[in-house]
């Protein structure tokens, strides 16, 4: 036999030491593919810088009921939170999360951020969040009764459904946590959204249109005090 | 809670609208609001820096000094501002945490200065920021870990030794210190010697001799010789033995001794020994007997009590499990892959050594730690390429975790060093208290003696001039002392005197007179002019040569023999005038009052009026004479 088939009968005569040979040959793979590709890797530590700008002082004013004093001080907050000028959603549930250690608030923040976030864009500015306030705070009953209402209305199409009031109603109730007195049953949600709904649903229909909302929240005696509230807080 | 949350909670108290329609009940009133809603600017003055913020921003954390009313304690009403006479550095991060809700730790600074800081503005350090949170503690855990040791080094060397201590107690510290007394310390040496004695022969035994005559064979020296060496190992397992048992006897904690290391490698030193004494002469337990000798090999460990650097080897190994325990780990895994690999290369070969995998594994690992001893090699090319790769995997492998051991070494290393440093210093600084110490009082003394307490004259007021008034105060507050503890002060050379002269004594029982007195020896100070002594008005004085006493003996020096008629040493006041100048002075050192004996109270000592007082009498050329009371 010529040398080279001699080797190769070698070779191939053992029989682990090919399974070696296999072994080796493809141990290259992972290795290359470890040593080489690491470069592409860099490219993702480049973080995106965005940086929002409020529109000026005189306008902000101008668009809400705020003092020049009361937004600077607003801005002031809004900017030491969030110093590229916008709140995302994480941020927002985060400080959310704050005011209540027991329950769990994301649920409840992420439609509050929805209801804030006029123009869907996913993340929250100043302009927003200070129209926001400027509507609760500073506006009428009637504004704060139509806040409401969008706050409820989670697709924004003009009705609440059921199943929407029903989703608010639960992310309340676990904003209150475990412990709480009495304990919440499942139930509990479904029977304060039967109760709503049957206040509310003046045609019986199913759904509350914002005519019905408002026709109904005004002749509650207790929701318009407790309105009346919301004059103090800022 | 983060730092910008107190402000968004206008924003959440607006974000309950959401729940008003829902709402079973009505909503409870909202607290009024008094404060005013305007935002000022506060000013803030740190040693000089001035800094200006917001007063909200301040109150984020009203359980800090900023944010809280105690601030208003360093309002300064004619500038304006608040003051802190603190370090502004320092200060700069403190505001950087009201501003951000982060707090940073500064590396370059002191870890202790920067806990009074926080200390001081009534933050808890347990919020510094994530990223800052491990060097912080670190530093701390050093920084604690010094002063531990420095304590400990003092409280082990430097203290003398209690002055009641039993026997027990004494001996166990001259174990522990051997520096403290010189017998220890030539036990110390002793025990040293003599377990090198006992290694070199447990050495020696085994190195062969010339055979005996009439015999080929070579011999090792244990057998040739073995009497001697059986009595060197007699001799040395004694003193071992001994040494171990007054150990065992002066340890404070029996047990805990027991268990400790030392004393085990004590127990496993001396043990074969005496299990050969007791063991039959049977051939099988013989055979285990031979075995057991092996043991006596750990009598070089009783080395590290001799050596501080044995004692960090071990004390660094210790620290470092975890190291050599993923060292022991993964040199393992690696031995394996190794070997099996191997042995599946040289399987084929014939006449191969690699007979097994644990075969292997004396290869691999001779292989892996660079040895290469040549009595194992592969013969195919798999086996070749395969063996390459084991010895230069095996160089990383060992390398990685050396360097945390070696740091760890060198961290334990310095940090003895750095302790025998403090110790050397320590005695230097104590000595430099000590003579300021001795400078107040020689002051003050000094200070006494020019007639300080006396009205200003105006004669001594001139002396009196070159003093400040801080020294005044101060030399008025330890007058203050002394009258009312009826005490005064004296300095450390008089009172030495006193105690020296304890010893050389005079005697007076109860009721030798006065007279009796007169053959007493002059006192120390011959040169002196005056004597005076001050009789305890209600007790018995009596001054004993030598005996025990637990006061200061009473040293009577009488400047005029004039005769006494009574029989109690009550000194006349006349007789106890002082008639000194101005430098003459006399202080007393206040002994018991002990329970009134038959002295009749006639006669009080004179002015001042202090009963026991002894004053101690200065002369002019500053010898000093001392009259001691002492009382039963």
């Amino acid at each position: 036999m010529s040398r080279p088939q001699e080797c190769l009968k070698q070779l191939m005569s053992g029989d682990e030491t090919s399974g070696l040979y296999v072994l080796m040959l493809l141990s290259f793979f992972p290795l290359y593919y470890w040593c080489f590709t690491e470069e592409s890797t860099e490219d993702d530590f480049e973080i995106s810088f965005v940086c929002h700008r409020p529109d000026d002082l005189d306008i902000l004013q101008e668009e809400t009921e705020f003092s020049k004093k009361e937004l600077q001080f607003l801005y002031r907050a809004f900017k030491n939170e969030c110093p590229s000028g916008v709140v995302t959603e994480d941020v927002f549930k985060l400080i959310y999360s704050q005011f209540f250690p027991q329950g769990d608030s994301s649920i409840y923040a992420h439609y509050l951020f929805e209801a804030f976030d006029t123009n869907r864009n996913g993340c929250l500015s100043f302009k927003e969040f200070v129209a926001g306030l400027s509507l609760i705070l500073r506006g009428s009953i009637y504004d704060r009764l139509n806040w409401a209402f969008h706050f409820y209305d989670l697709d924004k199409d003009g009705f609440i459904t059921r199943e929407e009031m029903m989703k608010i109603m639960k992310s309340i109730y676990v904003l209150m946590g475990k412990y709480v007195y009495p304990s919440i049953h499942n139930d509990t949600p479904k029977e304060h959204v039967e109760n709503f709904f049957q206040k509310m649903d003046r045609n019986r229909d199913g759904v509350i249109t914002i005519e019905e909302f408002m026709e109904s929240c005004q002749k509650d005696a207790n929701i318009m005090r407790s309105m009346r509230l919301f004059d103090s807080v800022f | 809670m983060a730092a910008g949350v107190a402000t968004w909670l206008p924003f959440a108290r607006a974000a309950a609208v959401g729940w008003l329609p829902l709402a079973k009940k009505t909503m409870p009133k909202p607290p009024v609001d008094k404060k005013s809603r305007n935002d000022e600017i506060l000013f803030v003055n740190v040693s000089g820096l001035r800094f200006q913020t917001w007063k909200n921003t301040l109150d984020r954390y009203p359980d800090t000094l900023l944010g809280s009313s105690e601030k208003e304690f360093f309002y300064n009403e004619d500038t304006q501002e608040y003051f802190f006479d603190r370090d502004p550095e320092m200060f700069r991060h403190i505001l950087n945490f009201y501003r951000t809700g982060k707090l940073h730790y500064p590396r370059q600074e002191c870890i202790q200065a920067f806990d009074e800081e926080l200390a001081f503005y009534g933050i808890v350090p347990d919020i510094i920021g994530d990223c800052c949170m491990e060097e912080y503690r670190d530093r701390k855990k050093e920084n604690q870990e010094r002063l531990a040791e420095d304590t400990e080094a003092e409280m082990a060397t430097d203290t003398p030794l209690p002055p009641h201590s039993t026997p027990r107690e004494r001996l166990w510290r001259a174990f522990e210190n051997p520096h403290t007394s010189t017998m220890a310390l030539v036990f110390y040496y002793v025990t040293g010697f003599f377990i090198a004695v006992s290694v070199i022969a447990n050495v020696v035994e085994t190195v062969p001799c010339r055979p005996p005559k009439g015999s080929k064979k070579d011999l090792p020296c244990g057998e040739k010789y073995s009497l001697a060496f059986f009595c060197m190992d007699t001799a040395c397992v004694l003193i071992f033995t001994f040494e171990y048992l007054m150990r065992l006897f002066a340890a404070p904690s029996r047990c805990k001794f027991m268990r400790s290391v030392m004393s085990v490698i004590d127990v496993v030193a001396i043990m074969p020994y005496y299990i050969g004494l007791v063991m039959p002469e049977n051939e099988d337990v013989s055979g285990a007997f031979v075995t057991l000798r092996v043991f006596r090999v750990f009598r070089i460990f009783k080395f590290s009590r001799h050596s501080q650097g044995l004692r960090i080897l071990g004390y660094t190994l210790k620290s470092c499990a975890s190291e050599l325990g993923f060292l022991l780990f993964s040199l393992t895994m690696a031995i394996i892959i190794f070997a099996t690999v191997m042995f599946y290369a040289e399987k084929g070969t014939k006449g191969t050594n690699f007979t097994s995998i644990p075969a292997s594994f004396w290869y691999t690992i001779v292989t892996m730690t660079t040895l290469g001893y040549g009595d194992m090699v592969p013969n195919t090319i798999a086996g070749k390429i395969f063996g390459s790769i084991c010895s230069l995997s095996g160089v990383l492998v060992i390398a990685l975790p050396v360097p945390v051991i070696v740091s760890n070494f060198s961290r334990i290393y310095h940090q003895n060093q750095r302790a025998d440093k403090m110790r050397a210093q320590q005695k230097v600084r104590l000595a430099r208290i000590r003579l300021a110490k001795k400078g107040t009082t020689n002051a003050f003394l000094q200070y006494k003696e020019e007639g300080g307490f006396q009205d200003r004259g105006s004669d001594s007021a001139l002396c009196l001039k070159n003093r400040s008034s801080f020294e005044h105060q101060h030399h008025h507050l330890l007058h203050c002392l002394e009258k009312t503890t009826n005490h005064e002060f004296t300095d450390e050379l008089t009172f030495s005197e006193m105690c020296m002269t304890e010893s050389v004594g005079y005697r007076t029982s109860r009721s030798t007179s006065i007279s009796s007195q007169q053959g007493v020896s002059t006192s120390c100070c011959p040169r002196r002019a005056k004597r005076r002594a001050i009789r305890l008005a209600n007790s018995t004085v009596s001054v004993s040569r030598g005996s025990v006493q637990e006061l200061d003996t009473l040293q009577v020096h009488k400047t005029s023999a004039g005769p006494q008629s009574r029989s109690s040493l009550n000194a006349r006041t006349e007789d106890l005038k002082l008639n000194c100048d101005d430098r003459d002075f006399t202080a007393a050192i206040i002994s018991i009052p002990t329970p009134p004996a038959n002295t009749p109270d006639e006669s009080l000592p004179p002015s001042p009026a202090i009963p026991g007082i002894l004053r101690n009498s200065r002369c002019s050329s500053f010898t000093h004479e001392t009259v001691k009371i002492s009382s039963l």
